[in-house]
């Protein structure tokens, strides 16, 4: 039992969160803005550059076979920083999907040149009615009849859905399907498609505590600052009050994550229940630190010309993302009410028979 | 990370769960804040598993103890609120005084001290609150006057737990009659029964006499009573207070067997009950759950030679409100019976839900208000200037 992360996870975490610090802050995400742009080429090659799109990907096939444990520090940055680039929907979920489709050399050519960063793929799961950031793929993965199929982003028709957080494309999405576009039947998908639901619902939970504590950082921020009776807001215990409140839930979501991070992906109903209690408990970090921010920054939390409407989006956004709060609630209910629960069932999972 | 357990600590489960199935007691034992006789139902208790050498797994073995990790020691609570063993009479001093004697103490005073807290021989009672000093705690007025070899001290302390009936008190007092707030405060230990202490016990909301007032007149301890530097007090009491809040008082697996009582009264009225209610049950468990976590994140980062931060605020808050919110839960399953007492034929678990509902409440107020935790995390924490 070591509930700690080692020195080269931590470091990886890290690495990326200096990167962004430099390169994604809230002036970047404005430019972007302001060309109409969602994603930032320059950014895009630097985050490439680091290597990290096959994290998850076995050493086989030219990954680096890490496990989502190394990986979820990563996801919790992109969400502080609000990175618009699908650096967490490759590394954590497009490619380790493709991956584990080994008999299609379809998937296989698309996934080689996804982990060189030089095409993104685009992923159409049932557990999410929309297609994000399907304009700029190379390809996209969509499910017909069960089973996957890999179409090129020209041959599909895409309607654009426009979401509220600006850095957010989304489609729905048609393409004719064939023998030659499917890259697994239906009974071989469900599995990968089901292990899939898992990653996007950890890392999107990672993104979301993230979100929650840039929301307080910046609320923090502004409080020291913004004077009001000759003091500080943040020398009132009204604000006190709700800047702590934030950070505690912050901090019990926290746990959360880390352990859903080291239940396996392809695991039965211990590991659907604690990712899902992790989505569940991040989604509400960062709506109460979001909605805190906003409160906190007063008029100017109402703004355009201050951030915290990004991350408030932003969150809103993920909040519904690989699976709404009703569904992973029912993944929660079938193991409350499915296995035993107490003291000695925390970190209960399935024997496994491999 | 590995959350798994090692065949050491599941082979440690093992062997407490076997000890506890043979001699944790079939009845539930009486109130040790009702009667004398539940007190001391609760000191022999508090013996036997000191002769099991369980009464404090993490403390050395010199002490009692058995030397283990808060790994182990989260094992033990795991299986002990399991086993539904009974609650810890001398909790102030297990988990409170005894590990500020550990860090503070001089070794006649761990020597004097920590073997009879052990074996239940002295249950403590903590003496700092004051009628004029409750969350502003700085504001203490009772004195220790230094005499000879001797303080004599004198004052009113008020809402100390278990003060009714325990041996021993562990107080905070000026001991510079001259200064101010935090300045010139002292830890000074002193029997209950000494003379010139007089106590008032005080009725709780559930009608026990879960605390007391103290009159102190003139009461004469020996100097070596005193736990820390003279006038160092404040720092101790707040290494005490971190163990009271943070990781000790309330271990994750209290909650847990509440949030798997709360699913097994759940299940029992279903039939009754909307999905509001099942909604809450199921965040009873994440949040029992969620705490655990976090309680292992903690340890696991202590044991690893971490040391403890804000945690102890951060955790309090926590578990207090999930603590009234499953309480909350269960009141609302109960419906028109959550009013019955145990004396009543139809009440439910003999009425025990609405004796934890009311403890519930005093969770935000005892050991530091949580208004005050709050002031803490967000002056220490977040770095937010003091009013």
């Amino acid at each position: 039992m070591n509930f700690t992360f080692t020195d080269e996870q931590a470091m990886i975490g890290e690495t990326v969160r200096s990167l962004l610090a430099a390169e994604c802050q809230g002036s970047h995400l404005r430019a972007l803005m302001r060309a109409g742009a969602t994603h930032d080429a320059g950014r895009w090659r630097k985050i490439v550059a680091l290597g990290l799109l096959g994290s998850l990907v076995p050493e086989t096939v030219g990954g680096l076979g890490l496990s989502a444990c190394d990986l979820i520090l990563v996801a919790e940055a992109c969400g502080h920083a609000g990175l618009p680039e699908p650096l967490v929907e490759t590394a954590g979920i497009a490619l380790p999907l493709l991956a584990a489709l080994p008999d299609s050399s379809r998937a296989a050519a698309w996934l080689a040149r996804a982990m060189s960063g030089d095409v993104t793929i685009a992923l159409g799961h049932p557990v999410n009615p929309f297609v994000l950031d399907a304009d700029v793929a190379g390809a996209i993965v969509l499910v017909v009849d069960g089973a996957l199929h890999l179409v090129e982003s020209a041959e599909a028709t895409l309607i654009a859905q426009p979401s509220v957080d600006p850095f957010r494309r989304l489609f729905s999405v048609s393409a004719p399907t064939s023998a030659a576009t499917m890259i697994a039947t239906a009974k071989a998908a469900a599995p990968v498609l089901a292990a899939a639901v898992n990653r996007g619902a950890l890392f999107t939970a990672a993104q979301l505590l993230g979100l929650a504590q840039r929301c307080n950082d910046l609320a923090v921020a502004y409080a020291k600052e913004r004077q009001q009776f000759g003091e500080p807001i943040g020398s009132y215990q009204a604000i006190k009050h709700h800047l702590a409140t934030a950070q505690v839930r912050i901090e019990f979501c926290r746990p959360v994550v880390y352990a859903a991070a080291a239940m396996p992906p392809d695991g039965g109903m211990h590991a659907k229940a604690r990712i899902s209690h992790a989505k569940l408990a991040a989604t509400e970090a960062a709506d109460l630190a979001a909605r805190t921010a906003v409160q906190v920054h007063g008029a100017m939390g109402y703004s355009w010309e201050v951030d915290v409407h990004l991350f408030l989006k932003r969150s809103l956004a993920l909040a519904n993302a690989w699976g709404t709060p009703l569904y992973h609630r029912e993944r929660c209910a079938m193991r409350v009410f499915g296995a035993p629960v107490g003291p000695a069932h925390t970190f209960a999972q399935e024997l496994r028979h491999d | 990370m590995d959350l798994t357990y090692t065949a050491e600590q599941n082979a440690f489960r093992a062997e407490i769960r076997a000890w506890l199935a043979a001699n944790v007691p079939a009845t539930r034992l009486p109130s040790f804040d009702a009667t004398p006789a539940g007190f001391e139902a609760h000191r022999d208790w508090e013996r036997k598993l000191n002769a099991g050498r369980w009464g404090m797994v993490t403390w050395p073995v010199e002490y009692g103890g058995r030397g283990l990790d808060l790994i182990q020691w989260l094992i033990f609570e795991e299986e002990y609120y399991d086993a539904g063993a009974p609650l810890r009479v001398n909790q102030n001093g297990i988990f409170l005084l005894g590990p500020t004697l550990m860090e503070y103490g001089t070794p006649a005073q761990k020597a004097r001290f920590l073997p009879a807290m052990a074996n239940g021989d002295e249950i403590w009672a903590q003496a700092w609150s004051e009628p004029q000093a409750g969350s502003d705690l700085a504001a203490v007025r009772a004195k220790a006057v230094r005499d000879g070899d001797e303080y004599v001290l004198s004052g009113h302390k008020i809402w100390s737990s278990r003060a009714a009936m325990a041996d021993w008190g562990f107080g905070l007092f000026r001991t510079d009659p001259d200064s101010q707030r935090h300045k010139g405060l002292s830890l000074v230990l002193f029997p209950l029964d000494a003379p010139g202490v007089r106590r008032q016990p005080i009725a709780q909301i559930n009608g026990e006499i879960g605390f007391a007032e103290l009159f102190l007149d003139e009461v004469r301890v020996p100097a070596c009573n005193r736990l820390g530097q003279e006038g160092e007090g404040w720092a101790v009491c707040m290494a005490t207070a971190g163990f009271e809040r943070g990781l000790m008082l309330r271990s994750p697996a209290r909650f847990q067997v509440a949030a798997r009582r709360l699913l097994e009264l759940y299940r029992r009225h279903e039939a009754e009950l909307d999905a509001t209610v099942r909604a809450a049950v199921i965040q009873a468990w994440m949040d029992a759950d969620a705490y655990a976590l976090s309680i292992y994140a903690t340890a696991s980062r202590l044991v690893a030679g971490g040391q403890i931060g804000s945690e102890a605020s951060i955790n309090k808050i926590f578990w207090s409100e999930m603590d009234i919110a499953m309480q909350r839960t269960a009141l609302s399953i109960l419906g028109a019976r959550a009013e019955l007492t145990r004396l009543a034929p139809d009440a439910i678990e003999e009425g025990v839900w609405l004796d934890s509902y009311f403890f519930s409440l005093a969770g935000p107020i005892y050991a530091g208000s949580n208004e005050i935790q709050r002031n803490i995390i967000a002056e220490r924490m977040l770095g937010l200037p003091r009013a």
